[in-house]
């Protein structure tokens, strides 16, 4: 994992007490609400609906245990006990004090973490895989270009007060587990003629103009990269519009001016760009990627693992995935139990999480744009121990990938934008199919809830997609079919007509039912779907 | 009838204006007739709330109730945590909001 330096404590030490005297010149009424807005939203303090927020970046999703306490004890110390793991991998803590902001930060830059970006129209935490550096099926560990991404884009002077917020992700893998081409610029790391490169995604996203990411350039050398993403922002930060926040994503403006003519001007940026020599030289790039160097994982491990008893065997097949290193796993550990909040844990589940990091995983966690937690390291020949501890803290749904492992945002509960609560609609599609038995029986099925149209649960991604919307004063829910996040990246559709809270419940069950009638052999949801297109499901829903 | 609502600067509480302060309840709110905005600006002014607004609310036996759901939950606290709310003890609380 990467370690600040002088300059990274420096920065984030000295932001907190810029924040400090922000915040007490606001209590003493020597600045308006109107001043110091744009400065909390800097440090990642929302007012919402009941409280502020504080939101803590996660730099692509990695931490460590000492890190992962840390989230805990502000949970006791600062909130009411709990954290909310989200959808851009970072953490937030929904009942905090503006008095106590300033100290919740100088408690997270002891363990060298902050809320830098997680706020504002800046570049924001930059996301990845959480499986970097475990995946079986991954080229490079992308992390350290995440990094790099990281302190280039850190308080960037160019880059601070774009035309709208700005995200970026990097993989390494040909499948995608992070959204890449949801994002405003995707990176995938790939091979060409034996030498490593970067496909350049521009100008995808969700929110109210949801739309797949162009690719823009498919290799970019490596040396290259930083001069490239640099060109890439600037042409957006000329011309993308500041007149209408509704138009002020890089996804309008190259969906209206064209892919190819953003592309020239990216190609002809990135000849000026790179005369600046801003790409770092390779001894730095080696110094940050040492840092990402795999773990001591022991040679010689055994494969086997004693499948005897059934209720490990079923969280096994769902919850672990193939690690690149003989004789160990990647865990995911899931936070959506039945009945739960999805994403939320507890200050006593995250310590636990910490420890069983520290125990059986090198010291690492992932937090994933799923809402769930994953413990990259770890010895198959720990899996029931560690497996009989998650249950026993209720951490052991065996439901990745399953209909239940619902993405949720906070929704009306919450969330000062939304519309409509995601969270009980979340629940009650749980408890519809409680029986994990007929959940396997659907086999892969993403379902994601946004209770409004800024989509931070990422309904236009979902293979079934639900979108709250407010109707003269009530909620309403629409479904969507037939999204994808992960390589085979596709769109949802609305079916029609929104339904009640209630109705939404029936009608996800509907959509169920018609695919688990026409499916043939192999078929996921989103395969048939694909196959059968949406009719036979409107037909079903609305006869 | 109209209340005036908004949030406490120093901790965020969603707080109520009760004719001579803000309180953390909404049955202690008072209608505002046309006088909301003022209030608002004035108290506003002295940093003894933040973000104010006027909303529409209903008179009932048991205090003011927010035309709007977003209101209703901001009073009670979030639907899906009873024990987060104001009336954790309050089994039905809930029902109020819906």
């Amino acid at each position: 994992m990467y370690k600040y330096d002088q300059y990274d404590h420096s920065i984030v030490t000295s932001r907190v007490e810029e924040f400090r005297d922000q915040v007490n010149r606001r209590l003493a009424g020597q600045i308006t609400e109107d001043q110091f807005k744009p400065l909390r939203l800097m440090n990642g303090l929302y007012l919402q609906l009941h409280a502020y927020m504080l939101r803590v970046a996660v730099p692509y999703g990695t931490l460590d245990s000492r890190q992962m306490r840390m989230l805990a004890t502000i949970a006791r110390k600062y909130d009411r006990g709990y954290g909310h793991f989200t959808t851009r991998q970072n953490i937030q803590y929904n009942w905090i004090k503006l008095d106590e902001a300033p100290d919740i930060l100088a408690d997270l830059a002891t363990v060298e973490m902050h809320a830098i970006q997680t706020s504002g129209n800046c570049i924001r935490n930059i996301s990845s895989d959480q499986f970097a550096g475990a995946a079986a099926d991954e080229l490079v560990d992308p992390r350290p270009w995440a990094e790099l991404l990281r302190q280039w884009s850190t308080f960037h002077p160019e880059f601070t007060y774009l035309p709208r917020k700005f995200k970026i992700a990097v993989i390494a893998a040909d499948e995608d587990r992070a959204a890449m081409r949801l994002h405003d610029i995707g990176i995938q790391i790939v091979e060409k003629d034996g030498v490593h490169g970067a496909r350049i995604f521009v100008g995808g996203g969700m929110g109210r103009t949801p739309m797949v990411a162009p690719e823009i350039k498919d290799f970019v050398r490596l040396e290259d990269l930083l001069s490239y993403l640099e060109a890439c922002l600037r042409v957006y930060n000329r011309y993308g519009r500041r007149d209408n926040i509704y138009k002020a994503r890089i996804k309008i403006l190259i969906h209206e001016i064209g892919a190819d003519e953003y592309r020239r001007q990216v190609e002809d940026e990135f000849v000026a760009v790179k005369a600046l020599g801003i790409d770092p030289p390779k001894a730095e790039f080696d110094r940050i990627a040492a840092f990402f160097a795999p773990p001591a994982w022991e040679s010689g491990l055994a494969d086997a693992i004693d499948r005897s008893d059934p209720d490990f065997a079923v969280w096994l097949d769902q919850n672990v995935s193939a690690h690149k290193a003989p004789g160990y796993a990647v865990v995911t550990i899931s936070l959506k139990p039945a009945g739960g909040i999805p994403g939320d844990a507890s200050a006593d589940q995250i310590d636990l999480m910490a420890d069983l990091a520290e125990k059986h995983s090198f010291d690492e966690l992932r937090v994933t744009h799923a809402q769930n937690i994953v413990l990259p390291h770890v010895r198959k020949a720990d899996l029931h121990g560690l497996w009989t501890q998650l249950r026993e803290a209720g951490l052991a749904e065996a439901n990745l990938d399953l209909i239940s492992d619902i993405i949720a945002c906070p929704g009306l509960d919450y969330c000062s934008l939304a519309n409509a609560r995601s969270i009980p609609v979340a629940q009650k599609i749980h408890a519809r199919f409680a029986d994990l038995g007929r959940q396997r029986e659907l086999g892969e099925l993403k379902l994601k809830i946004s209770g409004c149209i800024n989509a931070c649960g990422h309904h236009h991604a979902g293979h079934i997609g639900i979108l709250g919307v407010d109707r003269k004063g009530t909620e309403n829910y629409q479904l969507l079919l037939g999204g994808s996040g992960a390589e085979d990246v596709s769109l949802a559709k609305i079916t029609g007509p929104g339904f009640s809270e209630d109705g939404i419940v029936d009608a996800v069950e509907t959509a169920t039912n018609v695919y688990l009638r026409e499916r043939t052999e192999g078929e996921r949801f989103l395969d048939t779907y694909r196959r059968i297109g949406m009719e036979p499901f409107k037909e079903a829903l609305y006869g | 009838m109209k209340i005036l609502t908004g949030n406490d600067l120093a901790t965020g509480d969603v707080t109520w204006w009760t004719g001579q302060g803000w309180s953390r309840h909404i049955e202690a709110a008072v209608d505002v007739g046309d006088q909301g905005e003022a209030i608002a600006h004035a108290e506003e002014g002295a940093r003894r709330v933040n973000a104010p607004y006027v909303i529409d609310a209903t008179e009932t036996p048991d205090g003011p109730r927010p035309a709007h759901i977003k209101d209703r939950i901001r009073a009670l606290g979030p639907t899906v945590r009873a024990d987060l709310t104001l009336k954790p003890a309050d089994p039905n609380a809930g029902s109020w909001v819906i």
